[in-house]
């Protein structure tokens, strides 16, 4: 007992003594997370490129997070302790911790907040999100060449623009390269529940479903489409180890880059707030290796797809396209503008269904 | 050999000390799992418990944070606690406080964007009268057709979430919210918003009917005809048919009782510090009320203890995981510990440990 008091006090001086000299030079960087960082989805790729900025600038940077923090009142707590607790630069990752941030970042002028997905900007908050419809576009492309039943179920969070505007892009281009092709959409209302989005993905097979997408953080509906023998895309991270003979390919949110680009700025005192939204071009978007499953003209057309994006000389929305109640949108050769993309609330044509009001 | 043996009438003195020694427990067992985990168990101990309280740094802010984060726990644990004590389960006062909070700014929201003094205290009301209809489902249902309370009122907060989920969605969805579900947001309606009453203290119309409840609770347990037929009916429901005691009233009283209060915590929380109706602006308060209520031991000074120091942990370990990164699972199984020395060394109150002698001597 004596020598694991003293192992203890010990410890307590060490600890004590490291933090009392480094505290004073080191950039303190926060996170605060929506969902747990072992969910192998959204938050598990924030906290990579976390991990990214410790690994890059090492020990001039001390990272720390928070994870599952519920959108509201909670998180208003958490960024404030944060603030106080001298952390200067602070990377709230999800939608629902805007108004929580504005507050907080009212009353701290001189911290830093990088606002994941949002639209509310401020002298000391910028906002940042990425162009996952380009991935939606080659995984849609993938998906109609890869169905046999042309039926396509997209497991979908909460009727945003965001996740509408991945249903629309995904949509656009399996029934570009497959006329027949049919779209089952399901609302889950939520980020991170694995019962919820495997129930969906089970119900969705049920249907005759034989590949399928989804806008939720958890390889859940992977394992389902393992186990049936189906095909489904791993969606931010890499998700291949759910479901190694299912994932056809994933879409990664790679933020390393963009993390540690802002993470210097704040240390060169260039940072400055704005809207950034990147995509392939940027790397910001990032594809997983495709599957072995794939015969070598789907990969070489999901490849030069993907390359066009990366090149700019592709966008997902051009026109002609139509609104899903016939109306024109885009006319031949017209090119959507991120306004009306940020905004989205209306289905393409050719989509069943109504979009949850 | 230990052997246990029942007290003839509780322990008054191990009544004040269990908790006590349950929290001196759950710092050793705490301290045993951080130091697992490589963080200094000392520290983390400090953090939660201290820091939040007495830290320059961060008390300030910290300690009015308590009062938000405990205001509507006490509230609810409160109401909960009439029932509790009668025998009478509600589980699903989160409904009630959804629905309570639904209720209070649908009508707000019905005035935007009109001023008038008159618009917070018909919210009040609406949000108590919502929270005692979503109660009266499951006390009506067992006092005419004998259902379980339990899990008509648990299943019920399901309903409601799904109702929550619905508005946000549709009907109290924020016109100017560029297409994203939830209301508009209260801060930015002045006359139908809970705000903090003196600034930098946390205190809010909340926290200030969390105390009138503890003393109206408190009132009624010990000196009114009332708090008596309900702690009678907990103890001995036949005798206390035989004194007078309507046991269907008593159901309708105790739901009535803590669906009011829900109602009234979802409508505050609402209006101050969530600030607006979306698809999950409840936190589970409903729930970890019913842990406040029975780690108060049902007794409305013991809630109020139990609310601060629940929040305490929250608070705190919020702040570990900020300063020494331990992961929230961590903090949610030093939370469970705390619960569970709680109950066990309740066991003290009710009996004594004695070294049994052996049998020959």
């Amino acid at each position: 007992m004596v020598s694991f008091k003293s192992i203890l006090t010990g410890a307590v001086l060490a600890l004590g003594l490291s933090t009392a000299a480094f505290a004073e030079e080191k950039l303190k960087v926060g996170f605060i997370y929506v969902g747990p960082t072992g969910d192998f989805g959204w938050t598990y790729q924030h906290d990579q490129g976390r991990q990214a900025i410790e690994k890059e600038l090492g020990d001039a940077v001390e990272t720390s997070f928070v994870e599952s923090v519920p959108e509201g009142a909670d998180a208003e707590r958490v960024l404030t302790q944060m603030a106080l607790s001298g952390t200067k630069l602070i990377y709230a990752t999800s939608f629902g911790y805007m108004d929580a941030v504005q507050n907080v970042a009212a009353k701290f002028p001189d911290v830093r907040f990088e606002h994941a997905t949002g639209y509310k900007q401020a002298d000391n908050v910028a906002t940042y999100s990425a162009r996952f419809y380009q991935g939606r576009a080659v995984i849609g492309t993938i998906a109609g060449r890869m169905t046999k039943t042309n039926k396509i179920g997209y497991i979908a969070s909460f009727p945003i623009p965001e996740v509408i505007r991945g249903i629309n892009s995904a949509y656009i281009h399996a029934k570009k390269v497959n006329p027949d092709v049919e779209f089952k959409v399901v609302w889950v209302y939520t980020w991170f529940d694995p019962a919820k989005e495997a129930d969906a993905a089970t119900a969705m097979i049920e249907q005759g479903v034989d590949v399928i997408m989804q806008h939720t953080d958890s390889p859940a509906a992977m394992t389902i489409a393992e186990e049936k023998g189906i095909y489904a895309f791993g969606q931010a991270s890499d998700m291949s180890k759910f479901g190694p003979h299912a994932q056809l390919t994933a879409i990664i949110d790679n933020w390393g880059p963009y993390y540690i680009e802002r993470t210097k700025a704040v240390m060169d005192g260039t940072w400055a707030s704005g809207n950034t939204w990147d995509g392939m071009k940027e790397g910001m978007v990032v594809l997983a290796p495709f599957s072995d499953a794939l015969p070598d003209d789907v990969k070489a057309e999901a490849q030069a797809l993907a390359d066009s994006m990366a090149a700019g000389t592709y966008h997902p929305f051009t026109g002609p396209l139509n609104k899903q109640d016939g109306s024109a949108w885009l006319a031949d050769g017209e090119v959507a503008d991120d306004g009306t993309l940020a905004g989205m609330d209306f289905y393409v044509e050719g989509i069943e269904g109504d979009i949850p009001k | 050999m230990l052997r246990l043996e029942k007290r003839p009438t509780p322990s008054k003195a191990w009544t004040i000390a269990t908790p006590v020694l349950a929290v001196i427990a759950t710092m050793v067992a705490g301290g045993i799992l951080f130091a697992i985990l490589g963080k200094d168990p000392v520290e983390a101990i400090k953090i939660i418990f201290w820091d939040p309280l007495f830290s320059e740094q961060f008390a300030s802010y910290s300690r009015p944070q308590l009062l938000v984060k405990a205001g509507p726990l006490i509230l609810i644990a409160i109401g909960l606690s009439f029932g509790f004590r009668a025998g009478i389960w509600n589980i699903g006062a989160e409904g009630q406080y959804i629905i309570g909070a639904i209720t209070g700014a649908a009508v707000g929201l019905a005035f935007y964007p009109a001023g008038g003094w008159y618009i917070f205290p018909l919210m009040v009301v609406a949000g108590a009268f919502g929270g005692w209809l979503w109660a009266m489902i499951p006390a009506i249902l067992r006092t005419r057709f004998n259902t379980n309370e339990i899990l008509v009122s648990l299943l019920l907060v399901y309903v409601a979430e799904h109702i929550m989920s619905a508005m946000s969605f549709g009907l109290l969805r924020n016109p100017e919210g560029h297409g994203f579900p939830g209301s508009r947001n209260f801060r930015d309606y002045d006359v139908a918003a809970n705000p903090e009453l003196i600034t930098g203290t946390g205190m809010h119309w909340g926290v200030v009917a969390a105390f009138i409840a503890v003393i109206f609770a408190y009132v009624v347990m010990t000196r009114h005809i009332m708090g008596y037929q309900i702690i009678l009916a907990g103890q001995s429901p036949r005798a206390a048919r035989f004194g007078g005691v309507n046991p269907n009233r008593l159901v309708v009283l105790c739901f009535a009782i803590s669906g009011v209060l829900s109602g009234l915590a979802g409508l505050f929380e609402v209006t101050g510090p969530a600030g607006q109706i979306t698809t999950d602006f409840n936190q589970g308060y409903g729930f970890t009320a019913i842990i406040v209520a029975f780690l108060g031991r049902l007794h409305p000074v013991g809630i109020l203890l139990a609310g601060l120091l629940m929040a305490l942990t929250y608070i705190g370990g919020d702040l570990a995981q900020l300063m020494l990164s331990l992961p929230k699972p961590a903090i949610q199984a030093f939370q469970g510990m705390l619960l569970f020395f709680l109950l066990a060394f309740d066991m003290l109150v009710n009996f004594r440990i004695r070294l049994a002698k052996s049998e020959a001597a």
